[in-house]
């Protein structure tokens, strides 16, 4: 990527509290206008990165470039930012009107400009009635589009966003998840945005990065993570419920799993393993073939349901297979008890292989 | 259960009225007076006794004329009011030379108290900020050391103190004394304003910066009008911590002239000269506890408030 699509640009960044090293030799580049979700488990360091976006903790080494500025050494305020926070960290005592405000009375902005911006941001969230109102008398959602708006009246390059959508209940958050995407359609500012809730990374993001351990595991579009994992732990993380994961070798074609030889023609090796490599397949349970759907699979068997979990739209369903536990995902509609005999097919073009001891992709 | 519920919802279908089964219904009836009551009432009352009976003393004495108290009914209530005891101890008792009563000392007192409040409380919040949102290397050291100071006994340190002043030409000064009580005030004020200031979320620090607030906007702007109770509480604790002030009072002021009302009052009630005037001296005290009590009065809810604040999220 050339610097003049580039937006931000974080490289070769290391930071450590003491001897705990939170963030290690990390390079990223965000586009121009692009949504990247920064994903992974509490303590990966995401929000961490974010805050040294930000300018709010200074790395240990390495430059963070926003707009083709080195900006390592700027002041929050002066890089172009705005940040959303997961508490809101609306100003209590003033008016909403105040909270827009304060950054552009800080900036020195004059008066006109000042109302014009709110007025607009007010518009753009639909915040213009509690214009006069305190933060203690909105609810969870107004709070959270006016912490938007204190980011937007600020016309800034990049938006930073602190898993803004986690105080609110599982509604409100499907809601702003919309309004969010939609009005990132129409500012087309680049977005980065932490969070530890897959679904929220999948729906917005147009890239992901997985974090774990102050390292970017995978770097790529939903479907790439979805479909094509890298490696073992972003195979686990993602995906709900998740793969299944089966111990074996790989012998030229074939995966040797105890008791079952599935044949791996369809799969799409980075590169042919030597025979007899230990190797883990990880299944989806949505890929898992029933049905109709069975005569297309190039391997089927028969298994025996060992448990049902209905869920409405869908039907997990658990059974014994290759020595271990097995999940399958069936439609909603799917009559299963346990104790049925069921026949599945596996293709193994839709798995993932990984190396057992360096756990990457085959 | 189930029964007499599925029951009792068909009769409800059948019978717009249903009748309640026996046992308890309705709002639970409040306790009579118990044993365990009247015990705890009674040991409340003794001990408020025990707070409001010297009280009681010092206000009928106050109002009695010399020869009623010499009567010796230390309890009874005076048989003629007389608030001549009360202007003389203001305006006309003696201590050395000066004849001109608690007045004088009461003005040198404002006048130490008012910049000795503001200076300590100004300092000690700016002290608290910085210590709790924006610790430097070294800012839990500092803290540690300012709170040792808490705990070293003034005794120790009164006559080093004397000797720093009178390099410093301030000995015997006002402006000696105010520094003094500056000091003094800083480390229960700082851990008083940096544990407050620490229950401030930290995202609203970061959305300040964010917002281009430097160190002393985030502070005027953000910070201080959200903490009025803290300040109302150091208010109160430095007020009457310096107006009650003796030892420092005695010590670092050399002339009686700018003795503050405390020093003073302990004159008038130890002079030896003359007869015990204990009216005058039962209100020549009630006056010099009149400020830290008004002040009390006048803030006590926010005082609770700021000091709760403080002692669970601290």
């Amino acid at each position: 990527m050339n610097m003049q699509d580039t937006s931000v640009s974080i490289q070769h960044l290391d930071l450590s509290f003491g001897a705990v090293k939170v963030l290690q030799d990390l390079n990223l580049d965000i586009g121009n206008g692009e949504f990247l979700v920064l994903l992974g488990s509490s303590g990966c360091g995401k929000s961490t990165l974010l805050n040294v976006i930000a300018g709010l903790l200074e790395p240990t080494d390495g430059q963070i470039w926003i707009k083709g500025r080195n900006v390592t050494w700027a002041e929050p305020s002066e890089r172009g930012i705005g940040m959303v926070f997961q508490s809101y960290a609306l100003y209590p005592q003033m008016t909403v009107e105040g909270n827009l405000s304060f950054g552009l009375k800080n900036a020195k902005v004059p008066k006109a400009e000042i109302d014009k911006r709110v007025a607009r941001a007010a518009e753009v969230l639909q915040i213009g009635p509690l214009l006069k109102r305190k933060p203690g008398a909105l609810s969870g959602g107004q709070r959270q589009r006016v912490a938007i708006g204190r980011a937007l009246v600020r016309d800034v390059e990049v938006f930073l966003f602190d898993e803004p959508l986690s105080n609110l209940d599982a509604k409100l958050r499907a809601d702003l998840r919309v309004e969010l995407k939609r009005l990132h359609n129409s500012l087309k500012n680049t977005m980065i945005y932490v969070t530890h809730d897959q679904v929220e990374a999948m729906t917005l993001a147009d890239r992901i990065a997985i974090m774990r351990g102050g390292k970017i595991m995978q770097l790529g579009t939903p479907a790439e993570i979805y479909g094509r994992p890298q490696n073992l732990y972003v195979a686990d993380f993602i995906g709900s419920p998740s793969m299944t994961f089966m111990h074996g070798t790989v012998e030229g074609q074939t995966m040797r799993i105890p008791g079952h030889d599935l044949p791996l023609g369809a799969y799409a090796f980075k590169s042919q393993p030597a025979p007899g490599t230990p190797a883990i397949i990880g299944i989806r349970p949505e890929h898992v073939m029933t049905g109709d759907t069975l005569r297309s699979a190039p391997y089927t068997t028969d298994v025996t349901v060992d448990l049902v979990e209905p869920m409405g739209s869908d039907t997990l369903v658990y059974c014994e297979f290759g020595g271990q536990t097995f999940r399958i995902r069936m439609d909603g509609q799917a009559q299963v008890k346990p104790g049925d005999r069921l026949t599945i097919g596996i293709d193994p073009a839709t798995a993932s292989l990984f190396d057992k001891t360096t756990e990457d992709r085959l | 259960m189930a029964d007499v519920g599925i029951l009792a919802a068909t009769k409800a279908a059948q019978h717009p009225i249903h009748t309640l089964l026996d046992g308890p219904r309705g709002a639970k009836p409040k306790k009579k007076l118990s044993r365990g009551n009247i015990i705890v009432y009674g040991t409340l009352f003794v001990f408020a006794m025990y707070y409001a009976l010297p009280l009681y003393v010092m206000i009928v004495t106050s109002l009695k004329g010399m020869p009623e108290v010499r009567m010796g009914n230390i309890f009874a209530p005076p048989l003629e009011v007389t608030f001549q005891p009360w202007v003389k101890a203001w305006s006309e008792a003696c201590t050395g030379i000066n004849c001109d009563g608690l007045s004088r000392g009461f003005w040198n007192s404002v006048t130490i108290l008012i910049p000795s409040v503001i200076l300590s409380v100004a300092i000690a919040s700016v002290n608290g900020y910085a210590l709790s949102m924006w610790k430097f290397r070294g800012s839990e050291v500092f803290f540690t050391i300012l709170m040792i100071g808490a705990f070293i006994p003034y005794q120790i340190m009164l006559y080093p103190i004397v000797i720093l002043l009178r390099e410093a030409g301030l000995y015997g000064s006002l402006t000696g004394l105010v520094l003094v009580h500056v000091a003094f005030g800083m480390p229960i004020n700082t851990l008083l304003f940096r544990n407050y200031f620490s229950s401030i979320p930290e995202e609203l620090f970061k959305a300040a910066r964010v917002d281009g607030a430097g160190f002393w906007a985030i502070f005027f702007k953000i910070i201080m009008p959200m903490s009025l109770p803290i300040f109302v509480v150091a208010l109160i604790i430095q007020v009457t911590g310096i107006w009650n002030d003796f030892l420092f009072g005695v010590t670092y002021i050399s002339s009686p002239d700018a003795y503050p009302m405390t020093v003073q009052l302990n004159n008038i009630v130890n002079s030896v000269q003359g007869v015990k005037e204990y009216n005058v001296n039962m209100a020549a005290t009630l006056l010099t506890g009149l400020v830290p009590l008004a002040i009390y009065f006048a803030s006590g809810k926010l005082f609770v408030r700021g000091i709760a604040a403080g002692a669970v999220k601290g």
